[in-house]
C-alpha cells in the first residue's frame, strides 16, 4: 500500500534554496499558494453568505411592497448608478491587468494598474458620497429619521413602507461602500509591496488574492445595481 | 491486555534527534512568547484556559438557575435577575463555549498531529481567532455590566430590538466571535485538504478528521449569516430600520428563520467534532477497526448539509406555512437516518473487541446512552402535532441539554482525558477520572431527565415560578445539579493536580494508531516531527499496526514483544525530506 502520494514531496527537492517567502509549515511553494487560493475563496463564499441575509430581506419586502419599492427606486439616480458600475467593472478590469503583469514580472506595469485601481474605487466611493447627500438633503434617511421633503421626495411621505426601501438601500450599499473602503486599504498595502519589488512571476499570491477580493465587490454591486436603481 | 496506563508505557519515537527534553511548552517560555505564539498547539492550549473561564462562569450561572427553582415563589434572586442570569446562561454556553469547544481546543491541537502537519494552513489567522474570540468576550462582559439583558439566547424581535441597551453589546459581541469561528473553519478545511503528509489519503483520514472537516463546513456556510441578522439587529436598534420590527414594516418571523439558519447548523458544529471524537475513543479502546469507516464519514458530512435545511422545525407554532411545516418535519425525521448509521457503527464497532474501560471509554459509553435520548427526543418534538404540546416547555429544555451536554460536552471531556498526556505531558489520576465520570452521569441524568417529564407535565420553559405540583421534580433537578457540579468539580480538581504531580505520560498510553500517537514525542516538539511521516496505512488498522503492538516487524530490533505486553511503537516511516534549514 506504500502509497499514491508518496512522491509528493519530490517536487520540493527542486527548491534547494528555499524562497524566502515559503513559511515553514509548508513543504513547496505550490502548496502555499493553493492553501492561500482555497482559502480565500471559501472566505468569499462567507462574504456572499453574509449578502445573502440582506438580498433574502429585499426579496421578502419587495414581494410584500412592490408599489413602494417601484416608488421609491425611481428616485434614486439612475445616470450616477450607471457611471459608478462602470467605474467598478472597469476596476475589475485593472486589477486583473494588475495581477496578469506580476505574472509577467512587470512590476511597474502592475503597479500602475493597482493604482488605477485604487482611483477608480475612489472615484466610486465619490460619486456615491454624492448620491448619498442628495438624499439627506431631502430628509431620505434610513430608518426612523426618514422625513421626504422637497421637489420629488415629497409624494413618498405618503406612500406606506417607501421608508423600508430606503432602509435596506442605505444598508446594503452602505455595508457594500465598507467592503470598498476595506479593499482600497489592501490594494494601497499591495501596491506599495509591488512598488519594493516584494512580487514577482514565481510568488504573486498576495496580488492574486487582493483581486479576488475587488471582484466580488465588483459582483455584489452588479446584483445591487438592478435591485436597487432599475427595479 | 494490560489494564493499567503505565503497562502499555512506551518510549518517545524520535527521541535524540533534538535535545531530549525541548517541546513546544518549553522552547520558548514567558508570557509574551504564548500572546505571540502562531503554533497551533500552543492556541488550543489559550483556547482552553480561556473556554474554561467561560464554562465555569456559564456553569455557575446554571447553578444559580437551579438553585433559584430548587422550590415555587422567590428563593434566591428576584424575577428579572432570573431572566438576566438564564439569558447570561445561554449565550455564553452556546456561542462562546459550545460553538468554539472542540474545534478550538481538540481541533487546534489534534488536526495537524493526526494528518501530519506542522501546523495549520494559516497560522496567523489562528491566532487571530483566538484574539477575535477574547474581544468578544470582553464585550459580552460589557454586556453584562451595561445589563438588561433579558430576551433569552435567541434574541427574538420585536422584544429584543427594545429592551436594555445590554442588547446592543451582546449582539454585537456574537457578531465579532463569530468571527472567530469562520477563521478556524476556513483554516480547517484548506489544512485538510492542503496539508496532509503524504500517504495520508482521504480514506486514511482519521474520523476526528472527518468530523472537523463537516464542522468547517458550517461554521464557513452559516456564520456570516448570524453575523448579519446581529447587524441588522444592531441597525435596527440603533437607527430604527424597519426588518424585523412590525411597527417599523418589518417581519419578526423574518429574524426567527435568519436566527435559526444559523443556530440550528450551529447544533451541528457542536455535535459533529463530537461524533469525530467518538469515533476516536471507541475504535481505540475496543481494539478495533471502526466498522463502517466511510458510512461514518460520509454520514457527517451529510449531516452537515441536511443541517441546513431543518432550520423551519424550531418554528413550528411561529405562524409559518402549514407546508412547509410539514416539509421541515420531513428533512428533521431525515437526521435521524445518519445519526443512526453512526451510533449502530459505534455499537458494531465495540462487538468482539477488546474493550479497555479507561475514563475515555466511559466518557464514549456516557455519549452513547446520553446522545440516543436527546437524538430520539428531537425527533420526538419534531413531529408536528407532538410538538404543539412541547414546544417551550422543559421537554424541548431537557431535549437540546441532552444533546449539548450528555453529547457535545461528554465527548469533549472524554477527549480531554483522551489528549490530555498528549497536551501536558502528565497522566490524571484513573480512579478519580472514573468516580467523575460515575457523578457527572448520574447527576445528569438526574438534573434532566426529570425535566423531561416536568416538560411532558405541560411545565413552561423560561419561568421564574410554577405551581406546586411542579415542585418536587424541581427538587430532584436541583440536587441533580449539585451532584453534577459536584463532578466536574472533580475534574477540574484533579486535572490541576495532575499537572504538577501527576505521573510522567508517555508517547501513547493507550496504544492507540493514529500519527499523534505514533509518530509523536510525549510532549510534541515544536515542530510537532521531526521528520515528515509516510503513511501507509488506515488510522484504526490495529491489525496493521505493527508499530503499536510489536509484531513481525518489530522482532528484529531488539524489541521483541513479550507475551501481553504493548510494545514500543516503532514510528511509520519517514517520507523523503525536502531540503530546508531553519
Amino acid at each position: 500500500m506504500a502509497t499514491d502520494t508518496a512522491t509528493a514531496p519530490a517536487t520540493t527537492e527542486t527548491d534547494h534554496d528555499h524562497p524566502a517567502h515559503l513559511e515553514h509549515h509548508f513543504v513547496s511553494t505550490e502548496q502555499q499558494f493553493d492553501s492561500a487560493k482555497l482559502g480565500m475563496w471559501l472566505f468569499l463564499i462567507t462574504e456572499i453568505l453574509l449578502f445573502a441575509g440582506m438580498f433574502v430581506a429585499y426579496a421578502v419586502y419587495r414581494q410584500w411592497h412592490p408599489e413602494a419599492f417601484l416608488e421609491a427606486s425611481v428616485t434614486l439616480d439612475q445616470f450616477l448608478g450607471t457611471v459608478n458600475t462602470i467605474v467598478l467593472l472597469t476596476s475589475s478590469l485593472t486589477v486583473a491587468l494588475s495581477i496578469h503583469y506580476i505574472q509577467k514580472d512587470e512590476q511597474s506595469k502592475s503597479f500602475w494598474s493597482l493604482i488605477a485601481t485604487l482611483a477608480l474605487a475612489g472615484v466610486f466611493l465619490v460619486i456615491k458620497y454624492f448620491e448619498y447627500t442628495a438624499k439627506f438633503e431631502h430628509g431620505i434617511y434610513p430608518g426612523a429619521l426618514f422625513d421626504p421633503h422637497g421637489a420629488k421626495y415629497e409624494p413618498l411621505a405618503n406612500i406606506p413602507y417607501v421608508a423600508q426601501f430606503f432602509s435596506i438601500y442605505f444598508v446594503m450599499t452602505g455595508i457594500h461602500g465598507v467592503h470598498v473602503v476595506v479593499g482600497m486599504g489592501i490594494i494601497a498595502w499591495i501596491a506599495s509591496r509591488v512598488y519594493r519589488g516584494h512580487f514577482g512571476s514565481d510568488y504573486f499570491t498576495h496580488v492574486e488574492l487582493t483581486g479576488l477580493y475587488w471582484h466580488l465587490v465588483d459582483i455584489i454591486w452588479i446584483f445591487l445595481y438592478p435591485m436597487l436603481y432599475l427595479v | 491486555m494490560s489494564t493499567d496506563a503505565s503497562a502499555a508505557a512506551v518510549h518517545a519515537p524520535e527521541e535524540g534527534a533534538h535535545g531530549e527534553d525541548e517541546n513546544y511548552l518549553n522552547h520558548e517560555t514567558g508570557l509574551w512568547s504564548w500572546l505571540t505564539t502562531r503554533d497551533h498547539k500552543r492556541i488550543g492550549i489559550m483556547y482552553c484556559l480561556s473556554l474554561a473561564v467561560v464554562f465555569f462562569a456559564a456553569g455557575m450561572l446554571a447553578m444559580a438557575i437551579r438553585a433559584e427553582l430548587i422550590a415555587p415563589g422567590q428563593t434566591v434572586m428576584d424575577a428579572d435577575t432570573y431572566n438576566q442570569v438564564f439569558t447570561m446562561h445561554g449565550i455564553m454556553m452556546v456561542f462562546l463555549f459550545l460553538v468554539p469547544s472542540i474545534p478550538a481546543i481538540l481541533g487546534n491541537f489534534v488536526l495537524p498531529l493526526q494528518i501530519g502537519a506542522k501546523d495549520v494552513a494559516f497560522p496567523r489567522l489562528n491566532l487571530a481567532s483566538w484574539y477575535v474570540y477574547m474581544a468578544g468576550a470582553i464585550m459580552t462582559i460589557v454586556a453584562l455590566v451595561t445589563g438588561g439583558v433579558d430576551t433569552g439566547w435567541t434574541f427574538y424581535t420585536p422584544y429584543s430590538s427594545s429592551t436594555g441597551g445590554g442588547i446592543l453589546w451582546m449582539t454585537a459581541a456574537i457578531f465579532v466571535a463569530g468571527f472567530a469561528s469562520i477563521f478556524t473553519g476556513i483554516n480547517f478545511i484548506v489544512t485538510i485538504h492542503k496539508m496532509r503528509a503524504p500517504g495520508m489519503t482521504w480514506n486514511r483520514l482519521p474520523l476526528f478528521i472527518w468530523g472537523l472537516y463537516a464542522t468547517s463546513i458550517v461554521q464557513v456556510l452559516a456564520t456570516p449569516v448570524i453575523g448579519i441578522t446581529m447587524l441588522l439587529l444592531i441597525l435596527e436598534q440603533s437607527l430604527g430600520i424597519g426588518i424585523f420590527d412590525p411597527a417599523l414594516g418589518g417581519d419578526p418571523i423574518l429574524f426567527q428563520h435568519f436566527f435559526w439558519f444559523y443556530s440550528h447548523p450551529a447544533v451541528y458544529i457542536m455535535i459533529l467534532p463530537a461524533f469525530g471524537i467518538l469515533s476516536e475513543l471507541i475504535a481505540t479502546f475496543s481494539r478495533q477497526r471502526i466498522f463502517g469507516y466511510r458510512a461514518i464519514a460520509l454520514s457527517s458530512v451529510a449531516i452537515s448539509l441536511l443541517g441546513f435545511m431543518v432550520w423551519g422545525h424550531h418554528m413550528f407554532v411561529s405562524g409559518q406555512s402549514a407546508v412547509s411545516s410539514i416539509i421541515f418535519s420531513l428533512i428533521t425525521y431525515l437526521i435521524g437516518i445518519p445519526s443512526g448509521i453512526k451510533v449502530f457503527n459505534w455499537v458494531a464497532t465495540m462487538y468482539k473487541g477488546s474493550i479497555w474501560l479507561q475514563t475515555p471509554m466511559l466518557y464514549a459509553l456516557s455519549f452513547l446512552f446520553l446522545f440516543t435520548i436527546g437524538g430520539f427526543t428531537g425527533i420526538m418534538v419534531g413531529v408536528l402535532a407532538v410538538d404543539v404540546h412541547l414546544h417551550d416547555t422543559y421537554y424541548v429544555v431537557a431535549h437540546f441539554h441532552y444533546v449539548m451536554m450528555g453529547g457535545s460536552v461528554m465527548a469533549l471531556l472524554g477527549g480531554m482525558h483522551y489528549w490530555w498526556p498528549k497536551m501536558t505531558g502528565k497522566m490524571y489520576n484513573e480512579t478519580l477520572g472514573k468516580i467523575a465520570v460515575a457523578l457527572i452521569f448520574i447527576g445528569f441524568n438526574l438534573t434532566f431527565f426529570t425535566q423531561f417529564i416536568l416538560g411532558a407535565q405541560g411545565m413552561p420553559r423560561r419561568y421564574y415560578d410554577y405551581v406546586e405540583k411542579y415542585a418536587p421534580l424541581h427538587e430532584l433537578s436541583t440536587y441533580g445539579s449539585w451532584v453534577l457540579g459536584l463532578g466536574l468539580f472533580l475534574v477540574l480538581g484533579y486535572a490541576i493536580h495532575s499537572l504538577y504531580w501527576g505521573k510522567k505520560a508517555p508517547a501513547n498510553p493507550w496504544a492507540a494508531a493514529t500519527l499523534e500517537w505514533t509518530n509523536v514525542a510525549a510532549l510534541p516538539d515544536p515542530h510537532n516531527f521531526l521528520r515528515t511521516p509516510l503513511v501507509t496505512r488506515g488510522p484504526y488498522d490495529f491489525h496493521l499496526a505493527d508499530e503499536v503492538f510489536g509484531g513481525g516487524d518489530g522482532v528484529g530490533d531488539g524489541r521483541a514483544a513479550t507475551a501481553g505486553t504493548l510494545e514500543a511503537p516503532k514510528p511509520a516511516p519517514s517520507a523523503p525530506e525536502p531540503q530546508e534549514s531553519h
